[in-house]
């Protein structure tokens, strides 16, 4: 190394920041929850279940008891509490009772002095199952024979209550409207998994109250501790939670995983418990994005303004409730995506089946109609003879619009300007045949073209998302500011309950901090549960609520350091800031210095904050005032396909995004690249393949997620219109770019082969359709 | 689960001998994953990583390569990539740079899995495989070497030494398909390797059939076809091409699975015949072999 960079851990809003844990993880110091050790600890293992649907007749755990090195093995009737969690509504069993409904459903639990112990007399478990036939069909599943058509489908019940989770419908305008010409198309989405790289994992302390600690990495520490008190019936005193390292999110640590079993383990054995996840379990134990089946009409001008749109979509929400109904709100809701339609009828349906369960991932509902409406407006605009993005423009929503639930557009929505800006950013270069370099090519070093079949598309979407929770729920999140001077210095610990789980929380609450006291050294103190609720990181939220929450006891401290430093002083002085730890004056200069001022007695304020309410929707027509704010993203994909062999190279996938303020762009950067490339990996190879209920691929051998040779070059472009409601103007990054990226791959796609393509993933032989047979 | 870690070739096949279900274990791409995710649970695993000699590759007097079971993907990318070229590109399509810098041709083979990289090119050229015991040692022509999905010609007592490849004797080629560009498992593959000097074409065929194969039919064909055109200078014939890729897709007995349809697989490799027929013979008479 003939050069050194500086790193600095300085830096305020609107600059790029350094990542607190940014040196830890790059040198692999980082301690993740699969790192947790303590002495004499136990390890936990799971036996689930390998039917999607089974009656249980009986649970034999002696076998597991004799084995030696085994401290406990618990089934159904150790759970001292109410056997149920889930998020909105708890339907799923801690262990498994009478039934089983997913493959991969835990039955019984084991605690053994060794991992390999645990493992093997989880093995010998005797579990008499009596399989049923499981219910794989969402359609069918919500007694539909077709297309929003009830009918008698046979298909039994998964819960005793029915299989529709939800069905939300939006109707706005004419519902008879006429129109030139009318697109109908039918899509399919697979099963998508987060395929976070830290595996679930996490250790549970018993302690002397009788209560227990659990250190974990998950996404929301609030929502896992009230669901844990339930099960263990135990008060919130009782149950303790820190977070743990976390190593990647994308809401799959939204639901609990191992986090009561681990206590039950810990409370039973009166020791310390871990359970860590293997690759294989992890797939079968969270919640993925739910796989949906789409009908969409559009009715059109013949000068390209949609005049209607239909969409009957189907999400399967497998096997229990999770987040299933708020998917279905937000499919339901942004189901036309950012555009402008007067005559709108959506009805969004969620299901019960025996595959696995489906819940939380980045996008969040909209990802999955994005793929459809996207599609049909490249057909609108085939029909018409029309540039893609021209009729995405004419029909764009904008600041004004009304929602399909008639919620008004209150801030920028440029959906046109996206759409213009990223037309006009520069194209890749034609591949250069005299320069041959496999790794250009579709399949890569697997040397499968020198250019024969290769032909290249260009595609466009745009699509938009939700930011924050929606529908009435109370979302906010608490931060505690303290500052006070150490050894001579000003320092300030912020303390929230807010996950970081990679995207940069901490960065972003260290910048607040620096520009609103003025001060350096700023602290992060664990994140647990002496703290108030600091509200889920998912919903791209946590800067906008959390990040508002510590700029607005920032605030409370700063006003409160200003008293003091007036009392000091003498008397008021008006205008007053913060810089480098000192009170100063433009009119008078320095007032004092934190030092001086705050000696031995140091200013906290803690502050729960929340973001403008929302308002449930009407049953009937979907109508509310639903959501806080839309964060808006187009994409520009360049692909080259080899047509004979159906292998993809995308050459560019070029990204504008509205963030309101980038608070940290690098940051911001990081999201859309990497939500980008999410959203690749959906529209080219990402889904977990079942059948009849049964996963086929929990590998990642098989379940191929984008590496490098698959990440394009990307032009990102990042517009601020700052939103008046939310802290600094800004809007949620995280998700939007993950929404856009896939459709705009299979915008080019199409463009590329001429295919309908209506099946996402996208496989090889999709794309031979024409060529090779 | 025991672990013997043999420091010479000689203890490594005592240990074999005394522990027939000991599972060998070189670089550990593939073991070490079956063993994470709880696939497999040997009783024992043989460790080899301490045997030098079996890291080594050298030249026999009959002008072939040996190649010690040890040896690393890496090392013949950077080492072999001339003498044995198919090999190499194989190689190269082998996972991550931390793979290859582990995983071995020797590991490739103990595992014969119907995907392993190494197999399609070793078909091509008529690889031997060297296997011993403490009886002794013998040479096993690689198509007779797999046996079944996953399962080789070795006896339980046996460990693989080395795999004997000659060297290239004209253009190789190797192509695989996966569905990303990068650190997959192949759907399916194919190799072909030209030799000049005998006028004979040799192919192999992976993830298309129970075992690794080749395509027996195909290289008569080609090989037959071939005679009055190696002294000539100029491109194959389209519908010679042609017939050799649906002889390719002949050979192969595909399935539908989790990575593809049987349909793919079986167009696929009319494809990758095809072309890497075309780019192998175009360099043999580009290059001015065809003069020699």
């Amino acid at each position: 190394m003939t050069t050194t960079q500086t790193i600095t851990h300085t830096g305020r809003i609107g600059d790029s920041a350094q990542r607190p844990d940014g040196t830890l993880k790059v040198t692999g110091q980082f301690a993740y929850s699969s790192d947790l050790w303590m002495d004499g600890m136990l390890w936990g293992a799971t036996l689930r279940s390998p039917h999607p649907s089974a009656r249980i007749r009986s649970v034999d755990i002696g076998p597991a008891l004799a084995v030696p090195g085994v401290h406990a093995v618990l089934t159904k009737d150790d759970v001292p509490g109410l056997n149920a969690y889930g998020l909105d509504h708890a339907d799923q069993p801690v262990l498994a009772a009478d039934v089983v409904r997913y493959q991969g459903e835990p039955v019984a639990l084991v605690a053994a002095d060794h991992p390999e112990t645990a493992r093997l007399a989880a093995e010998r478990i005797v579990v008499d199952y009596e399989p049923l036939p499981p219910v794989t069909d969402a359609m069918l599943a919500v007694g539909h024979i077709s297309w929003d058509t009830p009918g008698q489908t046979g298909v039994p019940r998964v819960h005793p209550e029915g299989n529709l989770v939800r069905h939300v419908k939006i109707r706005k305008g004419d519902p008879d409207p006429q129109a030139d010409v009318v697109i109908t198309g039918e899509y399919e989405v697979g099963m998508q998994d987060q395929a976070f790289l830290g595996p679930e994992s996490g250790l549970a302390v018993p302690a002397e109250d009788g209560g227990v600690d659990l250190y974990v990495a998950t996404q929301w520490l609030h929502v896992d501790q009230r669901q844990i008190c339930i099960a263990l019936g135990l008060g919130p005193e009782k149950v303790r939670l820190t977070l743990a390292g976390v190593g990647g999110a994308f809401g799959g640590r939204e639901d609990l995983s191992m986090h009561v079993h681990a206590c039950l383990l810990a409370l039973h054995t009166g020791k310390p418990v871990k359970i860590v996840y293997n690759r294989t379990e992890s797939f079968l134990g969270h919640v993925h994005r739910h796989p949906a089946r789409m009908r969409y009409q559009h009715g059109v001008l013949r000068d390209g303004t949609i005049v209607y749109v239909r969409a009957s979509i189907y999400l399967d929400g497998g096997a229990y409730t999770s987040s299933t109904p708020a998917v279905v709100a937000n499919a339901g809701t942004m189901g036309i995506g950012p555009y402008d339609v007067p005559n709108v009828r959506v009805d969004c349906y969620g299901a019960f089946t025996n595959n696995p369960p489906c819940g939380a991932m980045r996008g969040f509902g909209t990802v999955q109609a994005a793929f459809a409406y996207e599609a049909q407006l490249d057909r609108i605009a085939a029909e018409l003879g029309l540039d893609p993005v021209d009729i995405r423009c004419r029909n764009a929503m904008r600041e004004g619009s009304r929602m399909t639930t008639g919620q008004l557009v209150d801030s920028a929505a440029p959906v046109d300007e996206l759409l213009r800006r990223v037309q006009a950013l520069p194209l890749p270069p034609p591949v250069d045949p005299t320069q041959l370099d496999l790794r250009e090519q579709p399949g890569g070093v697997s040397n499968t073209t020198h250019g024969e079949g290769v032909r290249r598309g260009v595609g466009y979407a745009v699509a938009f998302k939700n930011v924050g929770f929606s529908e009435g729920f109370d979302d906010y999140s608490t931060a505690r500011v303290r500052l006070e001077v150490v050894g001579g210095e000003p320092v300030v610990t912020v303390h929230t309950a807010a996950a970081e789980v990679g995207q940069g929380l901490t960065t972003v609450i260290q910048q607040i901090v620096r520009t609103e006291l003025g001060v350096e050294n700023v602290v992060l103190a664990p994140a647990d549960t002496q703290i108030g609720n600091g509200g889920s990181t998912s919903a791209s939220r946590q800067t906008y609520v959390t990040g508002g929450a510590v700029k607005a006891a920032c605030e409370l401290v700063r006003g409160e350091v200003f008293d003091i430093a007036q009392t000091c002083y003498g008397r008021a002085v008006r205008d007053l800031h913060l810089v480098d730890g000192k009170v100063i004056s433009p009119a008078e200069g320095g007032i004092g210095s934190l030092a001086d001022l705050l000696i031995g007695t140091p200013v906290e304020r803690t502050i729960e904050w929340r973001h403008r309410p929302t308002y449930p929707l009407d049953p009937e027509t979907g109508r509310a005032d639903a959501h806080v704010q839309y964060a808006f993203a187009a994409h520009r994909a360049v692909v080259d396909v080899d047509t004979e062999l159906g292998l993809v190279k995308v050459v560019a996938l070029d990204c504008v995004q509205d963030v309101g303020k980038a608070i940290n762009p690098q940051a911001v950067r990081g999201q859309i690249y990497g939500g980008a490339l999410q959203g690749l990996g959906l529209a080219l190879m990402e889904e977990i393949v079942t059948t009849d209920g049964i996963v086929r691929n929990a590998s990642f051998t098989d379940y191929l997620i984008p590496t490098v040779l698959d990440a394009p070059p990307m032009q990102v472009e990042i517009l601020e219109y700052a939103d008046p409601h939310a802290p600094y103007g800004l809007r949620g990054v995280g998700e939007p770019p993950t929404i856009s990226a896939g459709p705009a791959i299979l915008a080019a796609l199409r463009n590329a082969t001429g295919l309908p393509l209506t099946r996402i993933p996208v496989r090889p032989e999709h794309l031979i359709g024409s060529v090779g047979r | 689960m025991e672990f013997l870690t043999p420091e010479s070739w000689d203890e490594a096949l005592t240990a074999k001998a005394l522990s027939p279900d000991a599972l060998p274990l070189a670089g550990g791409t593939d073991v070490m994953v079956e063993l994470n995710l709880t696939a497999r649970r040997p009783p024992l695993l043989l460790d080899l990583t301490r045997i030098p000699e079996l890291t080594t590759w050298s030249l026999t007097d009959d002008g072939r390569i040996r190649l010690g079971a040890g040896v690393t993907y890496r090392q013949v990318i950077e080492e072999l990539n001339d003498e044995l070229p198919g090999l190499a590109m194989a190689a190269r399509t082998v996972g991550s740079p931390q793979i290859r810098n582990r995983g071995t041709v020797g590991g490739n083979l103990g595992a014969a899995s119907p995907a392993g990289d190494c197999h399609p090119p070793l078909l091509a050229v008529g690889a031997e495989v060297e296997v011993a015991s403490v009886v002794g040692s013998r040479l096993i022509p690689i198509d007779e070497f797999f046996t079944g999905v996953k399962r080789n010609a070795l006896s339980p007592e046996e460990l693989i030494a080395a795999v004997i490849v000659p060297t290239a004797r004209g253009p190789q080629q190797f192509s695989k398909i996966g569905t990303r560009n990068a650190m997959v498992i192949a759907v399916c593959s194919f190799a072909i390797a030209l030799d000049a000097h005998h006028q004979t074409v040799g192919t192999g065929i992976g993830s298309a059939a129970p075992t690794p194969i080749r395509a027996h039919g195909a290289e008569r064909m080609l090989t037959h076809a071939l005679k009055s055109l190696w002294q000539r200078r100029g491109p194959l014939p389209e519908d010679l091409v042609q017939q050799f890729a649906l002889n390719v897709a002949t050979a192969a007995k595909p399935i539908d699975d989790v990575r593809g349809t049987a349909a793919y697989r079986q167009h696929a490799l009319t494809v990758m015949a095809r072309r890497t027929l075309t780019w192998a013979w175009d360099e043999y008479w580009s290059t001015g072999e065809a003069a020699a």
